[in-house]
């Protein structure tokens, strides 16, 4: 067990490509932080450099305090789960878990003592001389779970490592990795693009785009604070709606002509162009009769049992540029052409510049 | 049920299997049947009259002492050079795959010798090796060695040997490639941080995967320096000197077109056949199949 620092890391491929650009993370003791961002943005590029897999162009990754940029994947003292689970299709199960602990001569009675200790664990008692390809796609992940656990290192390193799995297992491995990693104590490093997956896991929440590290905080601060449209974007389902607005004395100006009166939110200055940010949810149907702050014309519902999506655009302004989602209780019953009158949580209202896409 | 496309025209499918079967009946069916026919058979010395003798010339045959000896040398023969074939093309397409800058370019430059005619490829290596005049020749007994292929039995084997064993590393080379392409980079990637060295995940990762793709190649190779040799063999050593180099296929060339023994010859031809026959079921048994893990 040990913390995990990044500082400043780069890496560019074959002196063109900038896949990271720069990115410093700093991982205490036994938490999980993951990595989530769009494809191609970095993260797996990242993971392998903490790895060992990948030369570091520029910066330190240090583990326990060491900086281990000139170390090999073996001498770093962690493990790590691929996304293919990467389990060597000739050997039984238990010779894929123990395989890394006789390359470090691991007495055999030790070795067999925690091979089976990780089998009960992860329910793979019952498998121990079977092949991987004797296996459904759950149990390989949790083979792949156990080889990295056996070997108690320092860091567990994951990359997604449940996008093989249907929805059902995926749900499932989710809450059993989290209980595995708090049981265990062990530092992780967690890819994935999903974000429910990133929600629920981290401790630690980085949001990649491109190359750079766009937030790194707790996920409920990234969900409450984005700091930047791509990361009010990403984070959320259904997305946070983002309208193109201009300030006013006394609100917002849609593109369209609509005026977003939002009392108490600190108002930038008149005249400046800006993205408003409303998650759907934040978007309330008044049922008292009250003055609304939007009026929502309805276009298209999705119901969803639990919550019914409102899709439309204000109802003065037809312009695609202002469509909005609205997350409904699942009670309300809304069809295609309603005027739902809602109201805004000025609290809950995000405010960024149109030009740099940085939060107000 | 397989939805299956019906011709209508009966007669069609056959006019268009005729040249191929045709070719085959010419080419193979008739000269296999005269050799069954002329196995059973044996002509006086002066080529006068022919006689039935029944199973006798494979009898004799069997029992010759050169033949025993033909079939020694054929074992050596293969069993050096698929082995030879095997472990030079692992080792090059290993190094190969290691290569990220002209990997094309190498590999292009590892298939040609494939392209080679044997003949062509034992005249190489004749040529490289002739005492009078080849230059590896020459800087051999410039070192000392008394190198004389062409009076020195186990020189001449290992020439040919050589020749045989240096046109098949192409052909290998290119499934090794295939082979080791086929294996996940992360596999490897797992071994390392598994711990295991270079070394230690070759032996325990790599060659373990590749193990189908050998065993391929080795069933592949022996029949190769079994049958597909005698142009080699025959550019280089002609089966010489004395019998060091008569494979069972040369030696069936030796008796029956020199020595002009065709009792013998086709009872050997026979045995031959036989043998590809096993051969053959044996590669579609096991090598078709071949093991796969995943
Ligand atoms: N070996 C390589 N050579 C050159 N460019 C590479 C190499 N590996 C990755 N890249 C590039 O680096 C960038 C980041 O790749 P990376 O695999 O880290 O993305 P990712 O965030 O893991 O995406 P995904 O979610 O699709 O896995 C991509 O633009 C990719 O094309
Ligand atoms: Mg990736």
């Amino acid at each position: 067990m040990a913390t995990v620092d990044l500082k400043d890391v780069r890496k560019v491929y074959g002196g063109r490509v900038e896949a990271v650009k720069g990115v410093s993370i700093s991982i205490p003791d036994g938490a999980m932080c993951v990595l989530v961002g769009p494809s191609g943005c970095g993260k797996s590029t990242l993971l392998r450099m903490i790895a060992g897999l990948e030369e570091i162009t520029s910066g330190t990754v240090e583990i326990g305090g060491e900086v281990v940029n000139d170390r090999g994947p073996a001498e770093r003292d962690i493990a790590m789960v691929f996304q293919n689970y990467a389990l060597y299709p000739h050997m039984k199960v238990y010779d894929n878990m123990a395989y890394g602990l006789r390359n470090r001569g691991m007495a055999k009675d030790e070795i067999d003592k925690r091979v089976r200790e990780a089998a009960a664990t992860l329910g793979l008692a019952d498998f121990l001389e079977r092949r991987p390809r004797e296996l459904s796609g759950g149990q390989r992940q949790r083979v792949a779970m156990g080889r990295a656990i056996v070997r108690s290192p320092k860091a567990f390193l994951f990359d997604e490592p449940l996008s093989n799995l249907d929805a059902k297992l995926r749900g499932q491995m989710r809450i059993e990795i989290k209980n595995l990693q708090k049981t265990l104590g062990v530092t992780s490093v967690y890819v994935t693009h999903d974000q429910v997956e990133a929600m629920t896991l981290a401790d630690t929440l980085v949001v990649m785009n491109q190359g750079l590290a766009e937030q790194i905080d707790t996920p409920m601060a990234i969900y409450e604070r984005p700091a930047s449209v791509f990361v009010a974007g990403f984070i959320g389902s259904p997305a946070m709606n983002l309208l193109a607005a201009k300030s006013s004395q006394s609100g917002h100006i849609l593109a369209d002509g609509t005026e977003i009166a939002i009392s108490g939110a600190t108002l930038p200055d008149s005249g400046r162009e800006v993205l408003l940010g409303i998650r759907p949810e934040h978007l309330t149907l008044i049922e008292n009769g009250a003055a609304p702050d939007l009026q929502l014309k309805v276009t298209a519902v999705e119901t969803l049992g639990a919550d019914t999506l409102a899709h439309g655009h204000p109802a003065n302004g037809e312009s695609r540029s202002s469509e909005l989602v609205a997350r409904l209780p699942g009670s309300v019953r809304v069809r295609d052409g309603d005027l739902l009158p809602l109201s805004i949580d000025p609290s809950m209202v995000h405010i960024f510049d149109a030009a740099s896409g940085r939060r107000i | 049920m397989s939805p299956r496309v019906v011709f209508p025209n009966k007669i069609l499918p056959y006019l268009l299997l005729a040249p191929q079967l045709a070719i085959t009946l010419v080419f193979f069916y008739w000269p296999a049947s005269q050799a069954l026919y002329q196995s059973v058979l044996r002509e006086d010395a002066f080529g006068l009259k022919t006689t039935f003798v029944g199973l006798a010339n494979f009898k004799k045959v069997l029992s010759q002492p050169s033949y025993i000896a033909s079939v020694q040398t054929t074992v050596i023969f293969s069993v050096a050079t698929a082995f030879i074939a095997i472990v030079l093309a692992l080792l090059l397409a290993v190094m190969a795959d290691k290569i990220i800058k002209g990997r094309g370019f190498y590999r292009t430059l590892m298939i040609w010798p494939y392209a080679v005619a044997p003949a062509i490829a034992g005249l190489l290596w004749l040529f490289m090796f002739n005492p009078t005049m080849g230059t590896f020749a020459y800087m051999l007994r410039a070192a000392g060695y008394p190198w004389d292929p062409l009076l020195n039995g186990p020189q001449a084997m290992s020439l040919v040997i050589a020749a045989a064993a240096w046109k098949q590393i192409s052909y290998n080379f290119l499934f090794f490639v295939a082979g080791l392409q086929a294996i996940p980079k992360t596999l490897i990637e797992a071994a390392a941080i598994d711990g295991a060295g270079e070394t230690k995940r070759f032996w325990t990762i790599i060659f373990p995967l590749l193990a189908p793709t050998t065993f391929f190649l080795l069933v592949i190779n022996t029949t190769y320096a079994f049958f597909d040799t005698f142009g080699i063999i025959h550019a280089v050593t002609g089966g010489g000197p004395g019998k060091w180099t008569e494979t069972l296929v040369y030696k069936v060339y030796n008796d029956g077109f020199v020595n002009l023994n065709f009792g013998d010859s086709a009872a050997q031809s026979v045995i031959l056949m036989v043998i590809v026959i096993a051969l053959t079921a044996f590669q579609f048994r096991y090598v078709e199949k071949k093991v796969h893990y995943g």
